[in-house]
């Protein structure tokens, strides 16, 4: 997928700008951390699973070759082929022999963030294969040709006139006079046509929350159903999956699995997880002939053993962006790569590069807000500020910026003289502030001034302050 | 080789080569003993409240259910529940030897064919492996007896339980596949699909409001035998 996060700031002004944007998102806001806590209050043991859930996937990490490889025997035996895949395009093309050798002309795919990675969709379609995304966010987007705003509701961007918009305008078979009286019509409509491509398909594409090294199995998790069409409907069923999904055993899983749709959803559990493992066995009345795993690394390897590492962790639950105050304000598009939010700001740039996201790591307060409802507690702050000293050692911010942090740390490191022009220059600034004890304007910092006005000094320093409340305390 | 390229990778970064012996060891331990980690409280309950936590997450989650006596009073539970919903009185039922011991002639007016389901079948009626009380969850494991398309493609699903197979976790939901199933290909307990049903299909794509029905079944309802006397 090609990437706008080096224009991260040009991108979050038109977003501030899109009504129809700043509508949904107000709508979608507050849901996420309502939903999220009543969940987590049904379940007293969340915060004990948190860590149960941390110490899990530390464990895979720090074993994942073993449990890989444990994982691929197993898959074999099951009578499934594994792809191994160091890159985004050594992936594109193994998808797209497999479909070669399927004779495949349409392949329906489930949700996947990694295929969005990969841009998959562009690289069958080059090919004369016509892929059909099945969950209905994803529908909605490949129909407008525009990215997921959101790694679990791909589509919370839109509004319910853009669905109708967007639906009149493709299905030209109906009649164009129908009526959306209801959410559940436009949904209806996308069921009815779906179902025929579903049922037409040569091949399946799903991804997968975890592979399961004990019995080779992948997982998938959803609510609609059509991840479960998907891989069980057409001949060939291909699972799209990173490396860092490995977890040793079922129950392994099932501790994971507790945490991860209360933290994305609120749902206790989604409603269908499904452990799928090789092809039809003999006798089988339905599923895929043959099952393949594409496993893929694109960036992983080289975060083990790096401050990144911990990321690695992340189940894509998508509870840090629905509690961040940043995502939403600007909303996905802005991060401008396949994942945003606070994960996509500590993924992106290990995945992409610092020097073309630099930008999303700095799009954060350090509220800790992301860190605190993380259910396998990466620490995703800490990260962005590695982030932010990688960017600086590169040089990769502009001069002015360098200069000034340069200026900065010259003064701080003058213990002295940095009080001396902190005071001086609180008071001057208590003077012209005034009564108002505003500022409407501000040289170098229409940043901030542009949006609201910069609050005045009072004509004291924190330090002096300080001083005189610890005196009188005595 | 991309293989030798990724482990290799993965084992630089954790500054080692291959697993030394004794700590392969120790994780092939680990994968045989498959420890279970904390298990919620909430469904560490006698039998009878266990039953009534599984229908209450059932409800919970929008499926419906019925209790019944005996294999005996399925057909009339099954016929009322289609009619009542303005169903066809055609399904498509899973030729498991349980679903087939049902006296459905008893309900002439119910009419059955076996097999995996397809896209003409509106109503479907599966042999329900294991219910979860922790979250109202059914296990569906995929046999030549429970084809995976009976789950997935009809509007509504029928599935028939007995009280006997419900259990508190997931944990022990497996602990039951794990002594009970032998696939056919591997020789281990796992067979090709285990899906995990909790609800009605639905989806909250659209302006984030769930409507229920987006790809699989609008409705699921649980028929539930009251086989096992300790669960009254």
């Amino acid at each position: 997928m090609l990437s706008t996060s080096p224009t991260f700031k040009e991108n979050a002004h038109q977003a501030l700008a899109d009504v129809g944007l700043q509508k949904a998102m107000a709508r979608t806001r507050p849901q996420g951390p309502a939903k999220r806590s009543a969940a987590v209050a049904g379940l007293p043991e969340f915060e004990d699973l948190r860590d149960i859930g941390r110490d899990i996937k530390n464990h895979a990490l720090a074993h994942l070759d073993f449990y890989l490889e444990t994982w691929e025997a197993n898959v074999l035996k099951s009578g499934g082929h594994v792809h191994w895949c160091s890159t985004a395009d050594d992936a594109r093309d193994a998808v797209l022999k497999i479909c070669q050798a399927a004779g495949a002309r349409t392949v329906t795919k489930g949700k996947s963030m990694i295929s969005e990675e990969l841009a998959i969709n562009d690289h069958l379609e080059a090919h004369g294969i016509q892929p059909i995304e099945t969950d209905l966010g994803e529908y909605i987007l490949q129909i407008r040709n525009e990215p997921p705003s959101h790694i679990i509701g791909p589509a919370f961007h839109l509004n319910r006139e853009d669905w109708e918009e967007s639906f009149r305008k493709v299905h030209t078979q109906l009649d164009p006079n129908r009526v959306f009286a209801e959410r559940a019509d436009i949904q209806a409509e996308a069921r009815m046509l779906l179902r025929e491509k579903f049922l037409a398909a040569d091949v399946g594409i799903t991804g997968a929350n975890f592979l399961i090294a004990e019995t080779g199995s992948s997982v998938i998790v959803t609510n609609e159903g059509n991840g479960d069409l998907t891989q069980t409907i057409p001949r060939v069923h291909i699972v799209l999956a990173s490396i860092e999904k490995c977890v040793p055993t079922l129950e392994d899983a099932m501790s994971l699995l507790r945490l991860l749709a209360r933290s994305a959803t609120g749902q206790d559990f989604s409603v269908y997880t499904t452990f799928s493992t090789g092809g039809k066995r003999p006798g089988d009345l339905d599923g895929p002939e043959e099952y393949h795993v594409v496993v893929i690394d694109n960036g992983r390897s080289a975060m083990i053993g790096s401050e990144f590492q911990d990321m690695l962790r992340c189940i894509r639950c998508a509870a840090c962006m629905n509690h961040c105050p940043v995502y939403q304000t600007v909303g996905g598009h802005a991060y401008g790569w396949v994942y945003p939010g606070p994960m996509g700001a500590v993924l992106t740039p290990a995945l992409i590069g610092v020097d073309k996201a630099g930008h999303l790591p700095n799009a954060s307060t350090f509220c800790g807000k992301c860190e605190s409802v993380c259910p396998v507690k990466i620490p995703l702050p800490s990260m962005m500020r590695h982030w932010r000293e990688r960017e600086f050692e590169r040089h990769l911010q502009p001069k002015g910026v360098r200069s000034n942090l340069a200026l900065w740390a010259w003064l701080v490191q003058r213990p002295q003289l940095y009080r001396l022009t902190t005071r001086i220059a609180a008071r001057a600034l208590a003077l012209v502030g005034g009564k108002k004890g505003r500022f409407s304007k501000m040289p170098l910092a229409s940043g901030w001034t542009d949006g609201r006005d910069m609050p005045a000094p009072e004509g004291d320093t924190f330090f002096a302050r300080y001083a005189r409340q610890q005196r009188s305390a005595k | 080789m991309s293989k030798d390229a990724i482990l290799g990778a993965i084992r630089r970064g954790l500054r080692r080569g291959a697993l030394p012996d004794d700590q392969a060891m120790a994780l092939r331990a680990r994968l045989q003993a498959h420890p279970r980690h904390l298990i919620p409280a909430r469904s560490r309950l006698p039998r009878p409240q266990q039953v009534e936590l599984f229908l209450r997450n059932l409800d919970k989650e929008f499926a419906t259910y019925i209790r019944v006596g005996s294999v005996h009073d399925v057909p009339e539970a099954v016929g009322n529940y289609v009619a009542a919903q303005n169903l066809p009185s055609e399904f498509v039922m899973a030729p498991h030897p349980e679903l087939r011991a049902i006296p459905w002639s008893d309900r002439p007016m119910l009419r059955l064919h076996e097999g995996r389901a397809s896209a003409d079948d509106l109503v479907s009626v599966q042999h329900g492996y294991v219910g979860i009380a922790e979250t109202g969850t059914l296990m569906l494991p995929a046999t030549p007896e429970r084809p995976t398309t009976l789950n997935l493609l009809c509007d509504t699903e029928i599935v028939v339980l007995r009280a006997s197979r419900i259990v508190g976790a997931y944990e022990e939901a497996w602990d039951i596949l794990r002594a009970e199933h032998q696939d056919a290909v591997t020789g281990g307990f796992m067979p090709r699909n285990v899906m995990f049903v909790t609800g009605p299909s639905r989806s909250a794509d659209i302006e984030s409001t769930l409507e229920l029905g987006a790809h699989g079944p609008r409705r699921l309802h649980v028929v539930l035998i009251d086989d096992d006397e300790t669960a009254l």
